[in-house]
């Protein structure tokens, strides 16, 4: 592998992460707050049709997002409703999610395109522009700073600076915020929280809608600056990889970072190599495509360091009367 | 619960599927309506294209078929109060279980390759599922988050087994090659020719569905008259309980997952070995999926799993004819299916709360 191979490799990862980290980030929230959710995939699937179909429709890619957004957080709502207020299942409540939005974007984009369940391709300003950071062009054949700056971290579209920008705010939010604490408590004990006179249902809906904000934000980007415009089933089972992410990163921010951005990285090489040599070995593309499950499940198993989710993740809170 | 007043047992198990199932339905309407489409010619052309010939009743029995299979390996698992999402991958590796037993072992009728793929899907199925099972056990690791992965990890299993072992040389579709036709399983067509009942030769229903109603009874039987069936219900009430009855948790963690991956597994007898006689990508379909649908409609139950088996391949055969005749595409069945989980498995309160209100009003007079 030559250098120019390997900034490429490495610019499709940050590219590739940036859904991940979105929904990444969206699961830890709504994890922390003690909601279980399943459902990233569906509402990113959502978010990713109607960035797509509103870009497409109003000709601006931000009216797209913030449609995206929208949809994304009534999904995150209905979720809410489910296993906050009504108590219910929430691992059932999300798969339901997931199938609602398999179904409906293929439905509802057949009838407004007529393209079997696809929106038209998005060009010009329907589609994230790229942003080239100040200096880019001037540092470009400065060796090593060059192709790090130019070649990897310029020239993406808005949406990976903004989620590389929430790690630091997701950290801050839940770690140095009267809002963090009291959201991680409610996780781990909502029942203190409410000692405390603090409402468990508001955190728990507040972490939600969050929770449907990243997600949006990661279908948009999926749709709009990945590729460059909705075709059926686009998630491809991300959601899920997000959801390995968050658990390798055992609900922390920066290792989510750390998670994504390796994820991210083996989807980068599954995608340019079919086969890789490690040391005679040869790799098949498959193995490259299971490997977040694998290593998901190994760290699930606490065979390298144990994974403990939330303690209070999973079930409604009850108050006692 | 507590708190909305109680439900007789028999409304309960009736009349909160019944009435998940229409507002899913009615829910479902409004959306074709809202896409300028008649509701009623809609259900109308659905009723017809699944029950109105043999040849709708053929292929509504074939999808229920996959879906009892599929339903009851949720429904046993749900009696232990695990949550066994990865059905999908577990019938995948049932399906590689039915391709091996038919390929390299040649048969000289076809129920002795009926039984010896039928053990083959379950073995392999049941497998896939012993991992997650034991990782429940014995290390606490989440079941649903690990069978999701396992759904996952058997795709690209499944995918490497077929492009680089299975493929003949030659080929570029990534499926296995033709089964000999020994293991032709005998289609309802067949089976009714013989009584002289005329029935459609086209769709691939097969024997595999009197397997699935024997299944239906065998997990009846295991349940509610064996003793590990007692004490995977009595686990399924409360652990704590179960334990202290001197039932081993993990134990019954383990065998409840290799029953539920095993029945998963048996349903690529059905789809891979009755119809399409070789294993392709894609053999399962979304079936495992729809498994969880059936088992929460069907009350976890078998005589539930059973109907609403049938109502879920009513859907997929009326759904097929729907998307054939009209502008809706299939995937309007997709919604209907993910609106009957919510209902049935996770808003189940709300559905629950104005019937429970109903009774006490009742009581009152």
């Amino acid at each position: 592998m030559d250098i120019a191979t390997i900034v490429q490799v490495l610019e499709s990862t940050l590219r590739l992460a940036t859904p991940l980290l979105f929904a990444c980030l969206a699961g830890l929230i709504s994890e922390r707050a003690g909601v279980f959710d399943i459902g990233l995939e569906g509402k990113m699937l959502a978010a990713a049709f109607m960035a797509a179909a509103i870009a497409f429709v109003s000709g601006n890619v931000w009216i797209g997002v913030a449609a995206a957004v929208g949809v994304s957080v009534v999904m995150a709502l209905i979720h809410g409703v489910a296993s906050i207020t009504f108590r219910g299942n929430q691992l059932i409540s999300g798969v339901a999610i997931n199938f609602l939005a398999a179904g409906i974007t293929v439905v509802i984009a057949q009838n407004w395109f007529r393209q079997g369940g696809r929106t038209p391709s998005l060009s010009g300003d329907a589609r994230m522009q790229r942003i080239d950071l100040p200096f880019a062009e001037a540092l470009r054949d400065v060796p090593v700073i060059g192709p790090i700056y130019h070649g990897i971290l310029s020239g993406h579209g808005l949406l990976v600076y903004v989620g590389l920008l929430c790690v630091p705010l997701t950290w801050y939010m839940l770690y140095r915020t009267r809002f963090g604490l009291r959201l991680r408590a409610v996780g781990e004990n909502p029942a203190a929280v409410d000692t405390a006179g603090v409402s468990v249902i508001g955190l728990r809906y507040g972490a939600v809608a969050i929770c449907g904000v990243l997600c949006g934000l990661a279908g948009a980007y999926l749709s709009t600056g990945l590729s460059a415009g909705f075709v059926k089933d686009m998630t491809a089972g991300r959601g899920f990889i997000a959801l390995a992410a968050m658990i390798f990163a055992k609900w922390r921010p920066w290792h989510a970072l750390g998670a994504v951005l390796l994820f991210g990285l083996l989807e980068a090489l599954a995608n340019r190599f079919q086969n890789i040599d490690i040391f005679g070995l040869a790799l098949p593309v498959q193995a490259m495509q299971a490997l977040p499950y694998i290593l998901t499940v190994v760290i699930l198993a606490g065979f390298v360091g144990k994974a403990i989710p939330p303690r209070a993740g999973g079930s409604a809170y009850v108050k006692e009367h | 619960m507590s708190t909305s007043g109680r439900i007789p047992n028999w409304a309960d198990v009736t009349l909160v599927p019944l009435f998940s199932v229409v507002l899913a339905f009615l829910l479902s309407a409004v959306l074709i309506w809202a896409i300028g489409e008649s509701p009623w010619a809609a259900l109308k052309l659905m009723v017809e294209g699944a029950f109105g010939s043999s040849y709708g009743w053929g292929y509504t029995l074939f999808y229920a078929t996959n879906f009892i299979f599929t339903g009851l390996a949720v429904a046993v698992a749900f009696q232990a109060r695990l949550f066994n999402i990865g059905g999908e991958g577990q019938a995948l590796l049932g399906g590689l279980g039915v391709a091996l037993v038919c390929l390299y072992i040649p048969w000289p009728h076809w129920s002795l390759a009926l039984i010896a793929a039928s053990l083959g899907a379950a073995l392999f199925g049941a497998a896939w599922a012993l991992i997650p099972g034991y990782l429940q056990a014995r290390r606490g690791s989440h079941i649903v988050i690990t069978t999701i992965m396992f759904n996952f990890i058997a795709a690209s299993l499944l995918g490497y087994v077929l492009v680089n072992i299975l493929r003949p040389r030659g080929s570029q579709d990534p499926a296995s090659p033709r089964f000999p036709s020994e293991t032709h399983l005998p289609t309802l067509h067949e089976m009714l020719a013989v009584v002289g009942i005329p029935f459609s030769r086209v769709p691939p229903v097969n024997i595999s569905l009197l397997v699935a109603v024997g299944m239906c009874f065998a997990v009846w039987f295991l349940l509610w008259r064996t003793r590990l069936g007692y004490q995977i219900r009595a686990f399924g009430e409360s652990e704590p309980a179960a334990e202290y009855a001197g039932i081993s948790p993990a134990r019954i963690t383990i065998y409840v997952m290799l029953i539920s991956g095993g029945l998963a597994g048996l349903m690529a007898v059905n789809s891979v070995m009755g119809e399409q006689q070789r294993l392709v990508l894609n053999a399962v379909e979304g079936a495992g999926f729809i498994g969880i649908a059936v088992a929460l409609m069907g009350r976890n139950h078998p005589v539930g799993v059973f109907l609403a088996a049938i109502l879920f391949g009513f859907l997929y055969q009326g759904g097929a004819e729907l998307a054939l005749w009209t502008s809706i595409p299939r995937e309007l069945i997709v919604v209907i299916q993910a609106l009957v989980i919510l209902f049935t498995g996770a808003l189940d309160n709300m559905v629950r709360i104005p019937i429970a209100r109903a009774f006490a009003l009742r009581r009152a007079r």
